[in-house]
């Protein structure tokens, strides 16, 4: 057996979810060969290599592979497939995107977004926002899988794997990457915060989440928010925490002004400890609280930055 | 430009759901059922893009059982102009669904194919991009904007970064997010209309695709139970248990 586990990186520094995909492939069994695409990515293929377990890193790097553009870069893991019995990814944008098309290139019914590996063949991943655990197992000659991070711990570092230049795959010519607009902030991302604040309709304004980004900083947090909050414009879509958004399980979730629809449990309802802060005693939030507060947040949220 | 649009019969997402005892799956006996939520977006799209002239045709297709014709009727009521309902008895796993959509391709032969990101029960974030590469065209997965010119069509995607803007070659396969746009409600006139609309019925042998589940269920479970939390009097009390109960501060 041996798996292939696709990194996600910003071209230094692989993204959170990466390690935590090393950590499923282990479990799954055999040797891990971490596959490192981009363009100008070598420093991401180091970091790789000192990924506990890592037994090689493949590094691509080509402007074929700038941007998430799934159609060269799937064309290019066609090349090396056939050698893995397993192809994993981290069940994030960026592995959502692809896999799934390679998947259907290997005439394979991808597994998504596994939280535990039960064997080499059998997997447990969520269904219906969370509601439901299935267990599924594949017949497929392949297993093409992609990882939700949360639920398997990060690798460590601590390895020395060599690597190896993997030759740039056919350009299909499909699809011109244009550039991306990235939020920008000092904060951490969200899916690497150990302290999470999110905030919901309740905010009632973009310009009020400065309430929550002065709790955040003192807390060291970074800000998430619910759908209601990022359709009404109040924050960047990459903040929507949920069912369709980001799969997030920090030490600490603190929800304000969220009423914790299913879709956004289903996006934090693992995390360690939850807190919850909303003026109406009913909210369905507070059934996944640990802690939780009934109070109007515009006084609540001020008083808690002075107290942490 | 003629339009494909996929739609799905799902539990509707406001319900409750409720994992049956035996451990088979979820309950879905006298479930209330509504079209994904993605798929409207996705009916939603092409019927603006037919609005405002670029689009000239939209076929529907669903694959599920009989009742699925409710779904691809509520797509008519939205201005789809005929569906295709591929009935199958069972369970049509996202691999088995592009397989039959792309079948449809080649015979219907459209220049754009929109798909939900996702189905909300299975959760499986796979068919568009599956049904992008069978048919070895380009994809637009998880799009917030698309605008077509000509023989391209520019989209913006979201990524968990924020938005990627790209420049695919037409024909492609989009899938849709959340922010593209808002879908409309049916009107009483417009369910009545739909009901006049062709409606086809077709068998996946007839498509020469096999639809056996290549995933087997083992088993459907609960998922764990956070246990019961404490409601705390005042931010003094919340911040002392977070620093010494909890000590995540
Ligand atoms: C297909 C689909 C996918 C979805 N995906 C997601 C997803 O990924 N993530 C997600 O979050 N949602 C998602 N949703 C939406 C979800 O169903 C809810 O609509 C949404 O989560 C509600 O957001 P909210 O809690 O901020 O808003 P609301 O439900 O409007 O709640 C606002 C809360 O704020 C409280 N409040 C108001 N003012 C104050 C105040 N001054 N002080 C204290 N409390 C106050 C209110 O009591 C209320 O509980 C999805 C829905 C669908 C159909
Ligand atoms: N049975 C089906 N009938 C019609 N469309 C489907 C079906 N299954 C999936 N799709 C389409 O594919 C999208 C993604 O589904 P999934 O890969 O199952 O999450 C959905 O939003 C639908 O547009």
């Amino acid at each position: 057996m041996s798996v292939l586990v696709i990194a996600e990186h910003d071209g230094k520094l692989l993204k959170p979810g990466t390690t935590n995909t090393v950590t499923a492939a282990a479990k799954i069994g055999g040797d891990i060969v971490v596959l490192v695409a981009g363009h100008q990515c070598a420093d991401a293929a180091q970091a790789a290599a000192k990924i506990t377990g890592v037994s090689k890193v493949l590094l691509a790097d080509s402007p074929l592979y700038a941007g998430g553009a799934a159609e060269n870069l799937t064309a290019l893991i066609q090349t090396v497939a056939a050698q893995y019995s397993h192809i994993l990814a981290p069940a994030t944008g960026y592995g959502k995107n692809f896999m799934p098309r390679l998947s259907a290139l290997l005439d394979v019914q991808q597994i998504s977004d596994i939280s535990a590996v039960v064997s080499a063949d059998t997997f447990v991943r969520p269904i219906y926002a969370g509601n439901a655990m299935a267990t599924v197992q594949s017949a497929d000659k392949i297993k093409v899988i992609t990882v939700r991070a949360t639920g398997f711990d990060a690798a460590a570092e601590g390895g020395s794997a060599a690597v190896e230049i993997l030759a740039a795959g056919p350009d299909t010519g499909l699809a011109k990457f244009n550039g991306q607009e990235l939020s920008k902030s000092d904060r951490p991302e969200l899916t690497a915060a150990r302290i999470i604040v999110s905030g919901g309709r309740g905010m009632g304004s973009g310009d009020n989440f400065k309430i929550l980004e002065a709790l955040a900083d003192k807390l060291g947090a970074a800000v998430g928010a619910s759908r209601a909050a990022v359709d009404s414009g109040y924050v960047p879509n990459d903040y929507q925490v949920g069912q369709t958004g980001k799969i997030v399980a920090p030490e600490l979730y603190i929800a304000v002004g969220i009423s914790g629809a299913i879709q956004h449990l289903a996006g934090m309802k693992d995390s360690k400890v939850i807190i919850a802060i909303n003026k109406d005693p009913e909210a369905p939030i507070f059934a996944v609280a640990d802690y939780w507060l009934v109070e109007d947040l515009f006084k609540a949220v001020p008083e808690m930055t002075q107290q942490v | 430009m003629k339009v494909l649009v996929t739609v799905k019969r799902v539990i509707d997402p406001y319900v409750k759901v409720r994992v049956k005892s035996d451990g088979t799956g979820v309950e879905t006996a006298n479930v209330k059922m509504a079209m994904n939520p993605f798929c409207e977006i996705a009916v939603e799209q092409a019927v603006r893009m037919k609005e405002a002239g670029i689009v000239t045709e939209i076929v529907v297709v669903s694959v599920g059982t009989q009742q699925s014709q409710e779904t691809l009727r509520t797509a008519m009521a939205m201005g789809a102009d005929r569906g295709i309902l591929v009935e199958v008895a069972g369970e049509a796993q996202p691999l088995a669904v592009a397989k039959l959509v792309k079948a449809i391709v080649d015979k219907e032969q459209p220049k754009l194919v929109i798909m939900g990101k996702q189905a909300i029960d299975d959760d499986s974030n796979q068919a568009g991009q599956m049904t992008a590469a069978l048919l070895g065209w380009p994809q637009s997965a998880f799009t917030s904007a698309i605008a077509v010119n000509g023989d391209t069509a520019d989209v913006t995607r979201e990524i968990d970064g924020g938005l990627e803007k790209l420049t695919i070659k037409l024909p492609a396969v989009v899938t849709t997010d959340l922010r593209l746009n808002e879908p409309r409600y049916v009107t009483l006139p417009n369910i009545m209309k739909a009901k006049k609309k062709p409606l086809e019925v077709l068998k996946p042998e007839a498509l020469g695709v096999d639809v056996t589940p290549r995933l087997k269920t083992i088993k459907v479970e609960e998922p764990a139970k956070r246990s019961a939390g404490v409601k705390v009097a005042d931010v003094q009390e919340l911040v002392a248990k977070l620093k010494n109960e909890a000590r995540v501060i």
